[in-house]
């Protein structure tokens, strides 16, 4: 059966794509545009240009610090979860169900108004050379940020770990292998493999959860768009353009992440 | 704890809880609107003419790859904004969109993009035999919709769709950034009016997640259901 797969080549690709009826609705998005380009107010946009590029460092490099940190946090909860004595497990448990069960908007908050307005109360807090960091806005959304997505991953790992075939682990110790070694060259790698489908999914959704950060203080590219509407109310040139920086963004993440499992060959069953 | 009792002058749970109806209200509304969409949605993908399939494929992948909270600025503005001038042009006054109403609305149209993936996938599932037998039997659309495609999908779409809903209950808290009065919202304000914002945010949590666990126990409930009669996963091999 599979020697019948008809091969396409690219050109043959691309005319198979490009079909009279996507001519046409290409054509109508291109006018779509044209005209929201002279009908629409954009003469604010040079003034707040190197904002709104400060704006988008800061979404990425929220987006990169927290992702990271979460995964760092959800290897070892999956770990517990898989194989933990239930002293470990248990918690676990409850903290991915817990994250997973409340809305982070929500989390958010309470980390930024109920830690913000608790720790004042605490003098020792408040002379610690640490308290210059904790008045501002973005050690809390990093926080939450992390937690929510180690909560989410916590889950994913679980899974993967759980679905790495045990011959390969009886393989590895059958090898001689140290139980740290095993972890580190067979168990750990098969894991993010398997999940890389759906670490990549779910690093769209953190991207998509940036923007919350704004309404506890931080301007991110979200921020500045809504400052543009406050100051010259304007409502949709610069959502628009909000859609689009992060449509873009998506497109490099899911670009990335396909690179990244193409990197791993992959045998279909 | 007194503040959350339910006496009006101190206690706000009250309040709490009528913010939490109305977010179960536009959770259910927005998941069903959602799945209106989805089915027209999934269908239009499976069966539409060209131009039908491509401009489904920009309805999901725009509200895949756009932020809620954006699209949800942009829905609540532009289909307000869309209503009410579509009343002046038809000489009616301008009217106040309730925000509830806004909120399922605006929360349905990210939802059948998600529904529309799910449930395109369930359809996917079924046996195709099964429907060309429906349409064999000279079955019209609708019939065979009602009595074949939706019915032997749904053991495929629960997983998915439960996942959806999930998402819907947590999405309302959004919708506070707007203004709509939901449980998120209740809680700011009566965090805001008494300084107590441990509290307020951990009760809302409490609630959050008894809405979830509840939910999960249904699922699995409805889950049992629709999948009757058919082998278990568990005891395949």
């Amino acid at each position: 059966m599979a020697a019948e797969i008809p091969v396409i080549h690219a050109a043959a690709r691309a005319s198979l794509w490009m079909q009279p009826h996507r001519i046409a609705l290409i054509l109508v998005a291109l006018a779509i545009v044209v005209a929201s380009i002279f009908l629409m107010r954009w003469d604010w946009l040079p003034t707040y240009l190197p904002l709104a590029l400060q704006g988008i460092w800061r979404t990425i490099w929220l987006l990169v610090v927290t992702s990271a940190l979460g995964i760092a946090i959800a290897i070892p909860l999956g770990l517990a979860q898989v194989i933990g004595p239930p002293i470990l497990s248990v918690p676990a448990k409850v903290f991915c169900t817990v994250i997973r069960g409340t809305p982070l908007l929500l989390q958010l908050w309470l980390l930024y108004f109920g830690l913000g307005s608790l720790f004042p109360q605490f003098p020792w807090i408040r002379e610690s050379f640490l308290w210059p960091i904790l008045r501002q806005a973005w050690p809390y959304a990093v926080l939450s940020l992390t937690i929510s997505y180690a909560g989410y991953e916590g889950e994913v790992m679980r899974g993967a770990f759980a679905g790495v075939p045990r011959g390969q682990l009886e393989a590895a110790r059958a090898f001689g292998m140290s139980r740290w070694k095993m972890f580190r060259r067979i168990w750990l790698p098969q894991a993010i493999h398997r999940a890389l489908p759906t670490l990549a999914g779910e690093t769209v959704l953190q991207l998509k959860a940036t923007p919350l950060v704004a309404t506890i203080t931080m301007v991110d590219i979200y921020a500045v768009a809504s400052r543009v509407r406050q100051d010259l109310f304007i409502t949709y040139e610069p959502l628009l353009l909000l859609a689009l920086v992060y449509m873009a963004i998506t497109g490099i993440l899911v670009f990335g992440f396909r690179r990244l499992e193409a990197r791993i060959p992959n045998r279909l069953g | 704890m007194e503040l959350l009792s339910f006496e009006p002058p101190n206690g706000r749970g009250l309040s709490l809880l009528h913010g939490l109806a109305n977010s179960v209200g536009i959770a259910f509304g927005s998941f069903g609107v959602g799945l209106v969409i989805g089915i027209g949605g999934a269908y239009g993908k499976l069966y539409g003419g060209p131009v039908v399939r491509d401009l489904l494929e920009v309805y999901t992948t725009v509200v895949r790859a756009v932020p809620e909270l954006v699209l949800i600025l942009l829905l609540y503005f532009a289909g307000t904004d869309l209503i009410n001038q579509l009343l002046t042009a038809l000489g009616h006054a301008a009217i106040d969109i309730n925000g509830v109403v806004a909120g399922i609305g605006v929360l349905g149209v990210v939802q059948g993009a998600y529904s529309t993936e799910v449930l395109r996938g369930a359809i996917l599932g079924i046996p195709q035999g099964q429907i060309e037998a429906g349409r064999a039997y000279g079955m019209p659309p609708g019939l065979l919709l009602r009595r074949i495609t939706l019915p032997a999908m749904l053991p495929f779409a629960i997983p998915g769709l439960a996942n959806l809903w999930l998402i819907a209950t947590k999405d309302t808290a959004l919708l506070a950034i707007v203004g709509v009065n939901e449980l998120t919202q209740t809680t700011r304000t009566a965090a805001g009016a008494t300084k107590a914002y441990f509290t307020f945010f951990m009760a809302a949590g409490a609630l959050y997640l008894v809405l979830t666990l509840v939910s999960n126990v249904v699922i699995g409930r409805i889950e049992r259901w629709a999948r009757r009669g058919m082998p278990s996963i568990a005891g395949a091999h």
